[in-house]
């Protein structure tokens, strides 16, 4: 809302020494917040200029100045002897621009004038070879709004509307100052100056008189005849009809700054007028041309595919919803929102219906948006304009118009309808310092409610409030503690420190995941954030067959990018976009993690509940609500790319293999304890001979890890051979042990086999080793150090070998001991998988 | 046969005679003292202290003497042969360290070589400024609460007052879950956590809940469409604005030190009432006069705008299942990401997402 601080303070008795920073800053404290201070700042001889003469002069460059002699009244020099034209008291100045002619009235920074737009003091300077003595200045310079005279350049004044000499700061009215103040969708009383002067009033502790009062009423029936057919979406609506306004007349220049200043535009006599009352009292109102309306003017709902043509020229299909405005000749205007174009106000109007009403906030919130034409009338009537309102509102309009217009203001109004009474509330007179924590005493609260208008009644336990009409914002008790509040400052709040009971620290999951972002990173990974939208595109190019089930995507009805409809159900994506743009921007190693919620779509979506609000949702019915939900779990995902080892002057690199990922996916289940098998898999984007599933004891498979499909490796432009994996954390973590592996270990010499098979390609090395270490009580462990093919192992097998630690936990092993295990571990790797003993 | 002879004069026996025990003595120890290498040592302790050096043959010949004068001539070769032996173990350990210092001098290497083979990792600032705000709270005896980011509409909006015609709605721009009767949204805030502590837990609650959160604002340097908040809830008996005032102040300096502390402003939420926004102290310029002027991070304000705040509306308390007679409660929510980007000077916040390793390398594991 836009306050011309001139205007506010014709309103309310504000001290002079009150300075405008003052005002804001107060008002801010007070709920009305300062977005900015427009306006002011200009100080010097800014001055209205007559163009006498203009030597236009051609420029090296190409460009033509405009040499000038200016007449400045009292401001000119005696000689200008260089200026064009007679050498009169004038002043010599140069100017770029072209839109003036010799006689115009411009304005004129002289020497020593301040501009904030320009943020410099002006100064005679020389220029283009001629001393310019100041400068003409255009519509932008002056800091004036755009308009259709701001894209000529300079600002040509209207022949006669000043004389040369006059102070244009004062003409222009630049000094004035307005706030630009944000105002909260529950003050829709602020949206007028009648509303932030009294606020204005309440906060600086001054007398308030409430403009409406001085309006005189209609008295008796007249008007315009209207029938209202939809009381609940009008519950109040006034005519008042003004006739003989002679329509040549304009706003005076008054009311034209004031209208401006707020940041309507100036129109006609008729709209300004209609838009100033909307300011000033906060009543949006509509003027008809009288002898464009025929018969009653009735208010109801529009039957399904009526169509209205409203003033902004759109042909616009109405619902049942909407509530509309009719005459005999149809529909003439969408209420709240926006009028018809048949009864508009022309430049031959004489007689106007002046219409002010009170609409039903929601039935308006839902057309502005139904419509798409949000409007100033509408962002009142949606927040709530003052029912009580109608009638001053539309006498004032009429007034202003017959008083500026040459009109005679009609007898009586049309005034059907009852104003909606306010809603008392009851609350302990204790609860604004119980709430606030701040020493509010029931006695000073009362003050400020009834000098925002409301009725208090107290039995010394209780208040009983009734707000006024214009405050739709007083319902609850604790909106009542804001307003107690917000008089004795919100500053007043002291500061206490509470005590909760005690808490049980983080959860599980949360310290595992920290855990767990510990462990990527000592692994080398460097964590990052990726956004979740992605597209089918995106699912392509990890050539995702057609039924995977991560084609299921959550797709989005109002998603930024057509091409990223939905949101991922892979962190790969985002992953390999991230490690596209690093190589991009020249990284040979890119070695990235991300832990986010990925999103799979229901395989039959359904819709979540709405409830009311005037109770807790059962078990049952918020169990409904997490039901409808995507599954959304949270996901470890990591890509590698270029050298897992860096080669460096004490050896060479290592290339990133097929087996990075799943090293680092195993240091994962490792540190949270949870036992997993590595099985192959053929899951897209991995290369389909080069990757591992991850599976849980109960053969649950939580992710996958290994080498990234080298035409998705290549479609990304990625070099070499990519590592990738992808881990439903969630599941993983549940896996988790709340108490880990319990330390045993024998303090027996241990005893060390090497062993070397031959076995066939296709045995996995996982499964002989798991034979070899479930072979013997006492073999404690086997790893495999040495894969080998070619020399003398025959074609299509290949020689595994580990080595065995044999240790018994009671004794130190016999040759014997060690022989026979020795034994049943080849015994086995024979028996189980034709593994032969090299 | 005559009783053995116990009392004839000993026999003179050369290498036992005390100045050829001194001579031997002596010639070993010179010999000891000579050696410059553990070789030289070596071939001195066998030449003097073997088997078949002086002392050790001397020590044969004690046998020969009669019984009275045995005990003599074996004190002074054992006295000498302990001397040479201590002469040697001594002379050993210095050559020892002499030989192990000049092996550790031959070993030097340059240590400015690089050893950075090993790739080091690194998380993202808002994953430790998410943790140290948990931190902050769970030390106050708060609980760190999560949700989905997939939200049911009544839970992001209707249990948080703010009904389907509620002109707040159009304050969010909302990314819609298709089709509309999934009444399906990207949580626009994280208050539907809030909501779902209140429907689940018994009060009193305080849970701080960090995450994730998504409006339609198109990527720029100051926008993104997904970004990150924290917020508070407390539940209580008894609880006030000034309870809510000191939990902000404490946050404020357990983030930026002493001598923080927050202002309130009045302000609209649908959620809370009465509500307020909450300012910081500019954690820069601490608002000082001397310097506030020039302070580009709080632009000469001496505050810098932090989040939102209020006692939670009671009809949010009803909706959520908390008796608004008994109970009352604080609410309060800040974005994470520009506290981040102006406290690391960070100008565009698309940084944050694009997933460049230099922009996460230099926070190292924690802020």
């Amino acid at each position: 809302m836009k306050v011309p601080v001139e205007w506010l303070r014709t309103l309310v008795d504000l001290p002079a020494e009150v300075t405008t920073e003052q005002l804001a800053d107060r008002l801010t404290m007070y709920d009305l917040k300062l977005e900015e201070i427009i306006g002011g700042g200009i100080s010097g001889p800014l001055t209205v200029g007559r163009v006498l003469a203009i030597s236009p002069e051609e420029q090296k460059n190409g460009k033509t100045i405009n040499w000038c002699r200016v007449d400045v009244g009292a401001q000119n020099v005696a000689s200008v002897p260089d200026a064009p034209g007679d050498d009169v008291a004038s002043r010599g100045i140069v100017c770029g621009a072209h839109n003036f002619a010799v006689g115009d009235l411009v304005v004129v920074s002289l020497p020593g004038t301040f501009l904030p737009e320009l943020g410099f003091e002006i100064g005679s300077r020389k220029t283009y070879g001629h001393v310019s003595d100041g400068m003409i200045c255009s519509t932008k310079e002056l800091g004036l709004p755009d308009d259709e005279s701001s894209a000529a350049g300079i600002l040509v004044l209207a022949p006669g509307s000043a004389e040369p000499g006059d102070s244009a700061t004062e003409l222009l009215g630049l000094a004035d100052q307005t706030l630009d103040l944000e105002v909260n969708p529950d003050r829709a009383y602020a949206l007028s100056l009648r509303g932030v002067a009294r606020d204005t009033a309440l906060a600086f502790d001054l007398p308030f008189s409430d403009p409406v009062d001085a309006v005189t009423l209609p008295v008796g029936e007249g008007g315009y005849p209207v029938r209202v057919e939809d009381p609940e979406g009008c519950p109040v609506f006034t005519t008042v009809v003004v006739t003989g306004i002679d329509p040549t007349r304009t706003a005076p220049d008054w009311m034209v700054r004031r209208i401006t200043q707020a940041g309507m535009r100036s129109i006609s006599l008729t709209v300004d007028v209609s838009n100033y009352v909307m300011l000033e009292l906060g009543q949006p109102n509509h003027c008809y041309d009288r002898a464009k309306v025929s018969g009653d003017i009735v208010v109801r709902r529009a039957t399904a595919g009526e169509t209205v043509t409203t003033l902004d020229d759109v042909k616009r299909t109405l619902t049942p919803e909407d509530l509309v405005i009719v005459d005999d000749s149809g529909i003439i205007g969408l209420a709240g929102v926006m009028g018809g174009a048949s009864t508009e106000i022309g430049p031959e109007t004489t007689d106007v219906v002046v219409e002010a009403a009170f609409w039903d906030p929601v039935t308006i919130f839902r057309g502005e948006r139904r419509h798409k034409l949000p409007s100033e009338a509408a962002k009142r009537y949606e927040r709530g304009v003052d029912p009580a309102l109608t009638l001053a509102g539309a006498a004032r309009v009429a007034q202003l118009l017959a008083e500026l217009g040459g009109g005679t203001v009609e007898p009586g109004a049309a005034h059907v309808g009852t104003v909606p009474a306010s809603v008392p509330v009851t609350f302990p007179v204790d609860l604004p310092a119980r709430v606030s924590g701040v020493d509010i005493t029931p006695a000073f609260a009362q003050d400020v409610y009834e000098r925002n208008g409301c009725i208090v009644a107290t039995d010394g336990a209780t208040f009983t409030v009734t707000p006024p009409t214009w405050r739709f914002d007083l319902n609850d008790p604790n909106d009542f503690v804001e307003e107690a509040l917000r008089s004795a400052g919100y500053d007043t709040v002291p500061s206490v420190l509470p005590t909760p009971t005690g808490g049980r620290g983080l959860s599980r999951n949360q310290v595992l995941r920290r855990r767990v972002g510990h462990v990527l990173a000592g692994a080398g990974l460097t964590e990052v954030m990726t956004l979740p939208f992605v597209g089918a595109a995106d699912l392509d190019r990890l050539g995702l067959p057609a039924d995977d089930e991560r084609r299921r995507q959550v797709i989005l009805a109002n998603p930024l990018s057509a091409e990223e409809p939905g949101l991922t159900p892979t962190l790969l994506v985002g992953l390999l976009r991230a490690a596209s743009l690093n190589v991009s921007r020249g990284h040979d190693v890119v070695e990235i993690s991300e832990i986010a919620r990925v999103f799979l779509a229901a395989a039959e979506p359904v819709g979540a509940p709405i409830y009311g609000v005037d109770r807790r949702p059962t078990d049952a019915e918020i169990a409904a609500l997490d039901a409808a939900l995507p599954h959304q779990p949270q996901h470890v995902g990591l890509v590698l790319v270029g050298e897992r080892e860096r080669s460096g002057w004490d050896g060479a690199g290592r290339a990133v293999a097929w087996s990075d990922a799943l090293a680092v996916v195993r240091r994962v289940t490792q540190v949270l304890h949870v036992e997993v098998e590595v099985r192959a898999a053929q899951v897209a984007p991995f290369h389909p001979g080069r990757c591992a599933e991850i599976v849980l004891a109960d053969g649950t498979v939580v992710g996958h890890a290994g080498e990234l499909h080298p035409a998705v490796a290549a479609e990304h432009g990625l070099p070499g051979r990519v590592g990738a994996a992808e881990i439903d954390l969630d599941v993983l973590l549940a896996a988790s042990p709340e108490v880990g592996p319990k330390p045993a270990f024998s303090s027996f010499p241990v005893a060390k086999e090497d062993l070397a098979f031959l076995v066939a390609d296709d045995v996995a090395a996982e499964a002989l080793r798991s034979t070899l270490a479930g072979a013997s009580e006492l073999i404690e462990s086997v790893r495999l150090f040495d894969v080998y093919t070619g020399g003398q192992v025959p074609e299509g097998q290949r020689s595994l070998a580990f080595s065995l630690r044999l240790r018994a936990p009671d004794r130190t092993l016999t040759d014997a001991d060690i022989k026979s295990a020795r034994d049943a571990a080849v015994q086995a790797a024979s028996a189980q998988h034709s593994a032969t003993l090299r | 046969m005559s009783a053995p002879n116990s009392d004839y004069d000993p026999v003179e026996v050369t290498p036992l005679h005390p100045d050829e025990v001194a001579r031997v003595a002596r010639e070993a120890l010179e010999a000891v003292a000579a050696a410059t290498t553990l070789a030289d040592l070596k071939q001195a302790r066998l030449d003097h202290a073997g088997d078949r050096s002086p002392l050790a043959l001397a020590n044969r010949e004690i046998g020969a003497l009669p019984p009275q004068a045995r005990k003599e001539a074996g004190q002074r070769i054992g006295q000498a042969r302990g001397e040479v032996n201590r002469a040697i173990a001594a002379r050993t350990e210095e050559l020892e360290a002499v030989e192990s210092a000049a092996q550790l001098a031959a070993e030097a290497v340059d240590v400015t070589l690089p050893v950075d083979r090993e790739v080091v990792g690194a998380r993202h600032p808002i994953t430790t400024i998410q943790e140290l705000v948990a931190d902050i709270f769970v030390a106050m005896g708060w609980e760190v609460a999560e949700g989905p980011e997939v939200e049911a509409e009544w839970l992001n909006f209707d249990a948080m007052n703010l009904g389907p015609d509620h002109p707040a709605r159009t304050m969010q721009d909302t990314f819609w879950v298709e089709p509309a009767e999934s009444a399906q949204v990207l949580r626009t805030h994280t208050s539907p956590v809030q909501a779902r502590s209140m429907l689940t837990r018994t009060p009193p609650i305080y849970v701080v809940c960090p995450g994730r959160v998504y409006r339609t604002d198109e990527a720029d340097a100051t926008h993104m469409p997904v970004f990150h908040q924290v917020e508070g809830l407390a539940i209580d008996e008894g609880l006030s604005m000034a309870h809510l005032k000191g939990t902000l102040d404490h946050f404020a300096q357990a983030v930026y030190g002493d001598g923080m502390t927050t202002r309130f402003r009045p302000s609209y939420f649908p959620f809370t009432e009465p509500s307020a926004e909450v300012d910081l102290l500019c954690y820069v310029c601490h608002n000082d006069p001397a310097s506030v002027g020039s302070c580009r991070t709080c632009g000469g304000e001496g505050w810098i705008e932090w989040g939102g705040c209020g006692v939670v509306n009671p009809r949010v308390l009803v909706a959520c299942g908390v008796d608004p007679e008994r109970y009352s409660g604080f609410a309060f929510g800040m974005g994470l990401d520009r506290t981040v980007t102006s406290r690391y000077d960070i100008a565009d916040l698309r940084d944050l997402w694009d997933g460049d390793v230099r922009f996460t390398e230099p926070f190292g594991v924690g802020l």
